[in-house]
């Protein structure tokens, strides 16, 4: 660690990681109430377990961003963190906020906090992804833009590289589109289109680009390879991102009542999406095979060259799979979309912010360059348990996706939902099964940042 | 990735290459702007449909069901459910209205919400006007 103030990212690693834990519990639940219908009911039934576990996902993803920046930044500005203090106070302000919705979502009978959070004076809730309180939303706007300002008056003190302008063009971006969170009018179409102006030019737009900063920074760190031979494919990746992915957004108004062009614009503009996916797979490779130095942090190469192949899997090929309008007629809305959802999610975004932890807390703590070697044989058992139950988990969401489409949607007698439910359960007990290794896995991460040992060096 | 292909030129492309493409989504959503009000049938929003969305959101109910496809995927899917229960909104609000608090022993289950008649019949108004929407014939067929 080059500079004092990058150690505020420790923070928001550690509560990261421990929302990362709820997430998972609750997807268990959730899991577990696929098949015993009842589970856990009325105490805390389905739709609340699926608030916090994406929203945990949403929050803990933001907390990792933030924090990868704080690391990041002052270290490609060369320069101290313009507030350290700021971002501490911002972080407990953020946490608080997000446990306090929470414990809300968990104690508190969803219409009742809609109505003690005032929703009636701007109601934004009740809304997939965007189920927080107004007063939250509210609360994530301060943080971001507090957080911006940080990172912001870091930039301008310091060295502009590449890395950092597309990191901020990112989290910019990403408090921009989040506004749209703010527009919810009674037409529910126009509420649904502008929707995905959050949620798909999140994912498959802005937060590209900060996925391609942070993997373009980790890459130099444990690479050695010429920065200027590095940003430059970060540029064509992003490049790539935002040709395909801003019309891309078309692949979700196709059945919303929107017009039927669209079914053109956005078969052929997200076919594209795949590419920048497979340019990060390239890229991290050869990066790799260039490399001009060992670097002795083999865990955080690890994770640098996994999210580059699984966001490819998951976003790129699973994707793909049901993107075009011809297909996606059948298979919208189905498991097929959990399954894409999951794979996607952790491959790109869980794995990153996991990339940047594993490169930089190390450092945080006091490390010349990495954790010991049995500290980072744990860890990658970690990488692979995760890595691999993910995989499972998708291919049986795939599996039972297929099915439900057959039985409910494509066969000459179509059956009724809940019946197709119960004759593919189960897809959904061995997706639970694959949950608990999960689980396991991220136990054993946990694990890892507690053994110690003589650190590794390059042999 | 060598010769005269420099990062000054990627970044250039980057640059116009996301304008251009932000500059065409927003005149596509200007035109998709003017052709909605032939789609979604807007002048029946009226203030039953108003608050009926609201009950629909107040209660989370896309936790569980999808919408014209989009929310969860535990629970049918509701843009059709007009139909589906031989378009009666009567038959919607029985539905709701009747669900054990306790749940149904093993099965998925939806909770009680409680709802007022009032509340009752804004969503099921709601559902049918959803119903009506031109989504180029989604759902493939009744089942959702
Ligand atoms: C906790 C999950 C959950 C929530 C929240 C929920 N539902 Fe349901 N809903 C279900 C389940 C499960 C079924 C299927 C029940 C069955 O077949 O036994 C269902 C069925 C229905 C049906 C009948 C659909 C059919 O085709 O048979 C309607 C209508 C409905 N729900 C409306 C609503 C409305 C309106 C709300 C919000 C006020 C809501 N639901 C919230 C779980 C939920
Ligand atoms: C990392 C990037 C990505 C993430 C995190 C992601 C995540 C998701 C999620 C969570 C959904 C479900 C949204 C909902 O609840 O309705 C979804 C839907 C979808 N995604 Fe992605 N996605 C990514 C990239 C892509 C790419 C590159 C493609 C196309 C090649 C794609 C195609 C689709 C399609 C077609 C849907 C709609 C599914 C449906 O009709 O139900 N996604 N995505
Ligand atoms: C232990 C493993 C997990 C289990 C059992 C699990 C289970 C579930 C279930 C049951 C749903 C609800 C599907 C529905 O709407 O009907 C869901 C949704 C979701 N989960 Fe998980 N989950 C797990 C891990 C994860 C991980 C690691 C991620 C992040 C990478 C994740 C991201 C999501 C997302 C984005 C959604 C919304 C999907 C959509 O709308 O398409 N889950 N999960
Ligand atoms: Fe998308």
């Amino acid at each position: 660690m080059k500079y004092q103030s990058q150690s505020v990212a420790k923070l928001y690693f550690i509560a990261a990681i421990a929302l990362f834990v709820a997430q998972i519990l609750f997807g268990l639940i959730m899991g577990l109430q696929y098949v015993i219908g009842d589970f856990l009911f009325p105490h805390i039934p389905f739709n609340v377990a699926r608030m916090v576990h994406t929203n945990a996902l949403i929050v803990w993803l933001l907390m990792g961003f933030m924090g990868a920046a704080y690391y990041l930044v002052p270290e490609e500005a060369e320069t101290e963190l313009h507030s350290p203090k700021l971002a501490v106070a911002l972080f407990w302000i953020f946490l608080a906020a997000a446990g306090a919705t929470v414990a809300a979502y968990l104690l508190v009978n969803y219409a009742t906090l809609a109505h003690i959070t005032g929703n009636e004076l701007l109601p934004t809730m009740g809304r997939e992804f965007l189920e927080q309180p107004t007063i939250t939303k509210i609360g994530i706007v301060v943080v971001v833009l507090g957080f911006l300002f940080n990172i912001g008056m870091t930039i301008l003190k310091g060295r502009k590289t590449s890395i950092n302008l597309v990191l901020m063009l990112g989290l910019v971006g990403l408090a921009v589109f989040f506004l749209f969170a703010f527009y919810n009018p009674d037409n529910l179409v126009l509420d649904k289109y502008y929707w995905w102006f959050v949620v798909h030019l999140w994912v498959e737009g802005v937060w590209e680009l900060i996925l391609g900063a942070i993997l373009a920074f980790v890459l130099i760190k444990v690479t050695g390879v010429d920065r200027e031979v590095i940003e430059k494919w970060l540029y064509l990746i992003i490049a790539m991102a935002l040709i395909s992915g801003i019309l891309g957004t078309g692949h979700h108004f196709y059945w919303i009542g929107t017009p039927a062009y669209w079914q053109t614009i956005g078969s052929i503009f997200s076919a594209l999406e795949p590419i920048p996916f497979f340019m990060m797979t390239l890229f991290a490779f050869n990066m790799v095979n260039q490399r001009r130095r060992e670097h002795p942090n083999k865990a955080a190469t690890l994770w640098a060259l996994g999210t580059s192949v699984m966001a490819f899997l998951g976003a790129g090929v699973w994707g793909f799979l049901h993107t075009l309008a011809p297909v996606n007629y059948f298979t919208h809305g189905t498991q097929i979309t959990a399954a894409h959802g999951h794979m996607a999610f952790y491959g790109a975004y869980v794995m990153i912010v996991i990339t940047m932890i594993s490169y930089a807390m190390p450092l945080i703590r006091g490390r010349a360059a990495a954790n010991s070697m049995k500290s980072q044989v744990v860890e990658m058992w970690s990488f692979w348990l995760m890595t691999v139950s993910m995989i499972f988990i998708t291919l049986f969401l795939t599996g039972a996706g297929i099915l439900q489409v057959w039985l409910q949607r494509y066969s000459d007698a179509p059956q009724a939902f809940m019946v197709v439910q119960e004759k593919i359960a189960l897809f959904y007990w061995m997706r639970e099964f694959a949950g608990l290794v999960f689980l396991i896995g991220l136990v054993i991460y946990i694990v890892s940042f507690f053994i110690e040992g003589e650190e590794a060096t390059v042999s | 990735m060598s010769g005269a292909f420099t990062k000054s030129t990627a970044r250039n492309i980057f640059y116009g290459g996301s304008v251009f493409f932000l500059l065409m989504l927003i005149a596509l959503t200007f035109d998709t702007m003017g052709t909605l009000p032939e789609r979604d049938h807007r002048e029946n929003i009226t203030e039953q449909v108003a608050m009926g969305k609201k009950v629909w959101e107040d209660n989370n109910c896309i936790g569980c069901h999808t919408l014209m496809g989009e929310g969860a995927y535990f629970a049918p899917e509701l843009a059709n459910v007009y139909d589906r229960f031989g378009k009666s909104k009567e038959a919607i609000m029985g539905f709701i209205m009747s669900r054990p608090a306790e749940g149904v022993p093993g099965r998925r289950s939806m909770p009680q919400f409680n709802l007022s008649q009032e509340e009752l019949e804004a969503v099921a108004e709601f559902l049918k006007w959803v119903s009506e929407i031109d989504d180029e014939n989604w759902p493939p067929n009744i089942q959702g």
